[in-house]
């Protein structure tokens, strides 16, 4: 096929958005800077949910009480990120979800403390059931990455 | 079968590929409408009605993309709707026409979209947008690291390992081979496989679909519209949905473990007990399931019921899931992994499970196939569609 005029027409998107967060979500935030893992009890089924969540979704009641989890617990799942992807982080770091003794769910955060510049060593010292410590940043900035998993 | 009997009776897809330059998107969803209507022996005039699928606007940066593609549709003074059901929304708008023609308010509904993924640049920075603003997006969350996650869980629990992955891609590839309109059909060993990229551990470039452009649509009719024409009657469907949250899949209190589909399993069952399939194994031919992943087909071959969990790395290792193996073919036209037009992924699924029990598959024929399913998954491992298409309305022996 002929082309007889211009092929392509570009554009960016630049939108900026400011979400509100709400109280519990709030409230579970600024918990990370007193180094508190705030979780929310449903008063039908228990369970412990964390992050902290206003309704459970099961029982789809209001939630009721703050429960401190602790800052232990283990490995539920794990990737190593390789592939340098637009507007994330340099690669390699470790994205992990951690059960926290005292919570039904687990926690979403990054895993340090393993060198990884040995691929298949790292997919060796990282596997699921590793014990882990949740450590928290010294200058929280009121964001959910105030904290992240190291080996315990 | 209670209701309305409703068939697929026209297909319609466009080669897929990396980028098309010759058209704009609207003229790519309308050659997959002309090639589906032509294949019917309609016209937009026969059309009662349009179920258009897209999943998020930003991968074509359109906002409400189904406003630009009203025309191409021949939509114009039509009932018409837009599905939006993430990586399940081509199937879950065939569904849609299902229920309109089921209902009785239609007889000819015309489904058809298109796709051109790699147009953003960037798609996982759009899907990286669909996490919780504050719990999870500070996290560089995107579906392949959100499906690597789910394959180490999976190898956790049943031992599997990066060959075991390997192989699902392997069988894809050849099975791709043999269809002309595939993106990725150059065949490739284990060892070629294992030798690519690290994307996200375990997921390597060789376990990953491509970034695909193309369209696809299919015509459903009610049997009396149809009129004798050869179809894809659709026997079975469901739909089911999983929690939003990755974190509440483990754990002694998760109802289903992210390393599993279980919450596919019950949209398989729900399809299964509609259309009176009682053991998949042994009475579905082909399958097209959507696994945009390697380590996805594995469980996704589970939930559908064609093994037991946990097994189907071993089963594939031992030949099954392939043309000649006396099992199930599974993604005879190669899969999502070798073709992925995210928008209708899900159609191009059930167009091929209907030229599969149609007989009409080409190379990719699964001989003798009565009997076919697709599936389709969308969101984080979330949203759950199924179907059963059959070349009769007898009871599935």
């Amino acid at each position: 096929m002929n082309r007889t005029g211009p092929a392509f027409h570009d554009q960016t998107w630049d939108l900026s958005y400011r979400h509100a967060l709400g109280e519990t979500v709030g409230r579970f935030l600024g918990g990370l800077a007193d180094g508190r893992l705030l979780g929310r009890r449903c008063p039908g089924c228990s369970r412990v949910l964390l992050p902290a969540r206003a309704f459970c979704d099961r029982c789809h009641l209001d939630t009721t009480d703050w429960v401190d989890v602790e800052p232990r617990g283990e490995l539920a799942m794990f990737t190593i990120v390789n592939e340098p992807f637009r507007n994330m982080p340099t690669p390699p770091y470790v994205i992990a979800y951690a059960l926290l003794d005292g919570a039904d769910t687990a926690l979403l955060g990054y895993l340090r403390g393993v060198d990884l510049t040995d691929l298949a060593a790292a997919t060796t010292a990282i596997r699921v059931g590793l014990p882990v410590r949740v450590v928290f940043a010294d200058e929280p900035t009121g964001r959910v990455t105030d904290y992240w998993f190291e080996p315990a | 079968m209670t209701g309305v009997a409703v068939g697929i009776v026209g297909v319609g897809q466009t080669p897929f590929v990396s980028r098309r330059t010759d058209v704009t998107y609207p003229e790519l969803v309308r050659e997959a409408a002309v090639l589906a209507m032509a294949d019917a022996g309609v016209t937009m005039v026969d059309v009662d009605a349009v179920v258009f699928p897209l999943a998020p606007d930003a991968l074509i940066g359109v906002g409400n993309g189904e406003r630009w593609c009203v025309e191409a549709l021949g939509a114009v003074g039509k009932p018409f709707m837009r599905v939006n059901n993430g990586g399940a929304t081509g199937l879950t708008a065939v569904q849609t026409a299902y229920l309109h023609v089921a209902s009785g308010l239609f007889d000819v509904v015309l489904v058809a979209g298109a796709d051109r993924v790699s147009e953003s640049g960037s798609a996982q920075s759009v899907l990286n947008k669909m996490w919780d603003v504050a719990y999870e997006r500070p996290y560089p969350l995107n579906t392949i690291n959100m499906l690597a996650l789910s394959a180490v869980r999976y190898m956790h629990l049943y031992g599997v390992d990066e060959r075991d992955f390997a192989r699902v891609t392997v069988k894809n590839r050849r099975h791709a081979a043999r269809n002309p309109l595939a993106h990725l059909r150059t065949p490739i060993t284990e060892d070629e496989v294992l030798a690519t990229r690290v994307l996200s551990w375990p997921i390597k470039l060789g376990d990953a679909c491509p970034s695909s452009t193309g369209g696809a649509a299919v015509v459903l009719m009610s049997e009396r519209a149809a009129a004798g024409r050869p179809a894809a009657w659709i026997r079975g469907l469901g739909q089911n949905c999983e929690t939003f949250w990755m974190g509440d899949r483990v754990g002694p209190t998760a109802i289903g473990d992210h390393g599993d589909a279980d919450a596919l399993a019950v949209a398989f069952d729900r399809a299964y007990a509609m259309a009176g399939v009682t053991d998949p194994a042994a009475q579905v031919q082909a399958a097209e399931v959507y696994a945009p992943f390697s380590s996805v087909e594995l469980h996704v071959i589970e939930a559908a019921g064609l093994c037991a969990k946990g097994t189907a790395a071993g089963h594939l290792a031992d030949g099954a899931f392939t043309f000649d193996s006396g099992t199930t073919v599974v993604n005879p036209s190669g899969g999502v992994l070798c073709t992925n037009p995210i928008a209708v992924t899900g159609t191009v699924r059930a167009a091929e499970a209907a030229l599969q029990v149609l007989g009409r598959a080409g190379e990719h024929q699964v001989p003798g196939t009565d009997v076919a399913i697709a599936s389709a998954i969308g969101g984080d491992h979330q949203f759950y569609s199924t179907l059963v298409v059959a070349n009769h309305l007898e009871a599935i022996a």
